[in-house]
């Protein structure tokens, strides 16, 4: 590879470990998809339930949400916040 | 893009930011709101008074079903976290930057539950017994328990940080994609952003704030009452 700074390098390898950070989601989309569906199943049984069933589907998906809200975090700072950055 | 809060002016060495004058304007509009609510009291209440009275009726009902009826006294603080930090992140709607994408104000109020779920740990289980149960099935979870702990207000802090962050984020993407889409047609009015973003401002600007806020209120109440009560499970 001819011509290619070391600058321009550590600026490219960050930004492709800014995308490869956000596979974390794929765990948290299957994560929050079995709690919409236990949701589902449960009021299906229990149609009355509903309002709670809600409020504690929604308590459980922002619970698991943290975990790609920290992958968001390290992509954020890689790309505008970039420590290897001169 | 930048991404920090804009500074304002600067007293002595401090920056004053946008988001310290936001925050000083939502708690002198609260306190505004209680002032007018409770001027003149009366039995059957009008206008401000029956709005006071909901908010503070619901606030109570949560925490007397979450921690129990003998700890109404940590409603006060409750109420003033749910409100300050609901009407925090909906900002966005006034097209501020909303105050809790910043960490400056969400990892103090993080630190403040903490503090508060602690030392109501060791009082109520006096000194020995919180040690004990920080060593609770086997001695060698010590560690373990200890770094869960220190690990929970910072996800607290970080978990409404990313999420209003990342809703200014997408709402600057999506209003400077409208505004080049207006401009490639041809006219000087962005009149592409009329209707377009409301679904994204009704996600991100009021359905999340309040999500975020009760979790963060929830998870305070949840620990502080575990906290207090552990020592019935033995």
């Amino acid at each position: 590879m001819t011509g290619i700074t070391p600058q321009a390098f550590i600026m490219g390898m960050s930004a492709l470990a800014a995308g490869l950070a956000m596979v974390a989601m794929a765990g948290v989309g299957i994560g929050i998809g079995f709690n919409a569906g236990k949701t589902v199943e449960s009021t299906a049984r229990q149609p009355e339930a509903q309002g709670t069933l809600l409020k504690v589907m929604l308590v459980g998906v922002a619970l698991t949400e943290t975990a790609g809200i920290f992958a968001l975090i390290i992509s954020i700072i890689l790309l505008f916040a970039n420590p290897y950055a001169q | 893009m930048e991404l920090g809060p804009r500074i304002l002016f600067t007293i002595g060495g401090i920056n004053v930011t946008e988001t310290v004058i936001f925050s000083l304007i939502i708690s002198l509009l609260i306190l505004l709101f209680a002032y007018l609510a409770t001027r003149k009291m009366e039995t059957i209440p009008h206008g401000f008074q029956a709005y006071g009275e909901l908010i503070v009726g619901t606030i109570y009902n949560l925490v007397a079903d979450t921690m129990g009826k003998e700890n109404l006294k940590f409603a006060p603080y409750i109420g003033t976290l749910f409100l300050f930090l609901g009407f925090g992140s909906c900002l966005g709607l006034l097209d501020l930057r909303p105050i809790t994408a910043d960490l400056n104000t969400t990892v103090p109020l993080a630190l403040v539950s903490f503090i508060m779920i602690h030392y109501n740990a060791v009082r109520a289980q006096t000194g020995k017994g919180y040690i004990k149960h920080l060593a609770s099935p086997y001695a060698f979870m010590l560690p373990l328990n200890i770094m869960s702990d220190v690990m929970f207000p910072i996800t607290l802090a970080f978990r409404i940080f990313g999420n209003i962050l990342a809703g200014v984020i997408v709402m600057t993407l999506l209003y400077g994609a409208l505004e080049s889409i207006s401009a490639s047609v041809g006219s000087s009015v962005p009149f592409f952003m009329i209707g377009l973003p409301l679904p994204l401002n009704f996600f991100f600007d009021m359905f999340e704030p309040a999500l975020q806020a009760y979790i963060f209120v929830m998870l305070t109440m949840v620990f502080t009452s575990n906290g207090m009560h552990v020592e019935e499970d033995h």
